[in-house]
């Protein structure tokens, strides 16, 4: 049933391709901003790279939030979900996985390429792109929270960033601490013990809390 | 005699113990916030390394306090609200969330006020700070999802989800000072040492918390009340008493 809602999700996503390369230049974009706004300084951009890679990823992946479940509500899909035999939690978590997949992954993949642009290390390059990988699951898993949360409500877009963006920060911080902590030379295997235990956290209590969010929604 | 303290769980006999009790909550509030304020500004004594610009202190640490506390009440009080499904532990949580923001951006700005004399700058990215600022926002996304919400029973559950997620914060907040040591001056009360500070100082700060206390369960019973005739409108009880004060 997991397997199934992610195969299920990746092909409606593939369905509708430019919603998934639309989130991935809107990261594009607002990382190469950045040198546009705050000029060319290599050695300022260097220092910069990781918080900016970062919020980028933050902000591209809240905005697919809102599509995670707001198709399946329209067309009662939903509604089935919920009445399913099938743990309502896993099935979050399916769709958790598959929202990953879908706008996680190519930022991942993607942030090495805007790195160069920011003159990284390879070093560098590797812990952000490992960070990245670490982090992304969480913010779908806590995203998904949010967006269970505001389902089918007046200004739902808005109201998900406000939600969920200050329980973004803590993975926001020691991601990029630890790019910054493997730049200045220094280890970053705490960073990334810390973003484990977000992503552990996260991933058994944020499917129940989900599920539980949804059931209020669909009342 | 065994109180039945189930009665009061009742929105109806909650309105009107909840009038007697204001009254008691908003005096002993003015008397602990003059006695800590006369305390603070004349008895204790000035600080030998910060001089004058130390007293804010008994209004930043008591707001910082109260700021985090009334989110683990408020938290406390949706959660049960979730779980036994009881409408007045919800509009109790739902009228704590304002004092709770007005408390946080009360300490932010007290403690911006301090910074400046003492650290030289308005603003510092510690850690502290930063997690007070996302108490803020908590409180803040909290109050707003319950307002885009029209179904009052609706907003309550979203808000209880909400606030127990936002609960994890707070630990982060009162720890964060032993995980990122930086400019923020270590907490100096604590309960298995003995305080560094002068005692007539940590009995202004105590009394400050107690005044804070007492307005935070005040603003909490008026505002609960208001929430309680906004959504029993529809019952026998609220327009009898509407009749009641009509023929006053």
């Amino acid at each position: 049933m997991f397997w199934w809602i992610i195969k299920r999700d990746i092909l409606l996503a593939m369905r509708r391709r430019s919603d998934v390369l639309t989130t991935l230049f809107f990261f594009v974009i607002v990382v190469s901003l950045f040198p546009l706004s705050v000029g060319p300084e290599i050695n300022m951009l260097r220092t910069m790279a990781p918080g900016v890679v970062w919020v980028a990823a933050l902000l591209a992946s809240m905005l697919s939030l809102g599509r995670m479940f707001s198709g399946d509500y329209q067309d009662g899909t939903l509604e089935q979900m919920l009445l399913s035999p099938h743990s309502l939690s896993l099935l979050v978590l399916g769709k958790a996985f598959a929202h990953w997949l879908v706008s996680g992954v190519p930022l991942v993949l993607m942030a090495p390429v805007l790195g160069i642009q920011y003159d990284l290390s390879v070093d560098a390059l590797l812990v952000l792109t490992a960070s990245l990988l670490l982090g992304t699951p969480v913010l779908s898993l806590i995203g998904a929270i949010g967006a269970a949360l505001t389902l089918g409500l007046r200004g739902g877009g808005v109201l998900v960033s406000l939600l969920v963006l200050p329980l973004y920060i803590p993975v926001l911080i020691f991601g990029s601490g630890a790019v910054e902590a493997s730049a200045a030379g220094l280890g970053y295997d705490a960073h990334f013990s810390l973003l484990g235990a977000f992503f552990l956290v996260s991933l058994v209590f944020a499917p129940w809390a989900v599920a539980s969010s949804l059931r209020i929604s669909m009342e | 005699m065994a109180i039945n303290w189930f009665k009061y769980s009742s929105p109806a006999s909650f309105y009107s113990l909840a009038g007697k009790m204001i009254p008691i909550f908003v005096i002993a509030a003015t008397i602990f916030l003059i006695a800590g304020l006369y305390i603070g500004f004349f008895v204790a004594p000035t600080d030998f390394q910060q001089g004058e610009a130390y007293r804010i202190i008994f209004i930043h640490v008591p707001a910082a306090w109260m700021s985090m506390f009334l989110y683990v009440v408020m938290a406390f009080w949706a959660g049960i609200g979730l779980a036994f499904n009881t409408r007045l532990s919800s509009m109790v949580a739902t009228a704590i969330a304002p004092t709770g923001a007005m408390f946080t951006f009360l300490a932010l700005w007290t403690g911006s006020l301090w910074g400046k004399p003492m650290w030289g700058t308005w603003w510092v990215w510690d850690a502290r700070l930063t997690s007070e600022l996302i108490l803020l926002f908590l409180y803040i996304g909290f109050m707003s999802l319950q307002a885009a919400i029209d179904d009052p029973r609706r907003a309550d559950k979203a808000g209880a989800i909400l606030a127990l997620v936002g609960v994890i914060n707070i630990p982060i907040i009162y720890f964060s000072v032993q995980w990122w040591n930086t400019l923020h001056q270590g907490a100096s009360v604590s309960l298995n040492q003995s305080p560094t500070m002068a005692t007539t100082m940590l009995w202004g700060m105590l009394i400050m918390a107690l005044a804070s206390w007492m307005y935070s369960i005040a603003m909490t019973l008026m505002r609960t009340r208001v929430i309680i005739l906004e959504r029993e409108s529809h019952t026998a009880w609220v327009s009898e008493l509407h009749q009641k004060e009509i023929a006053r």
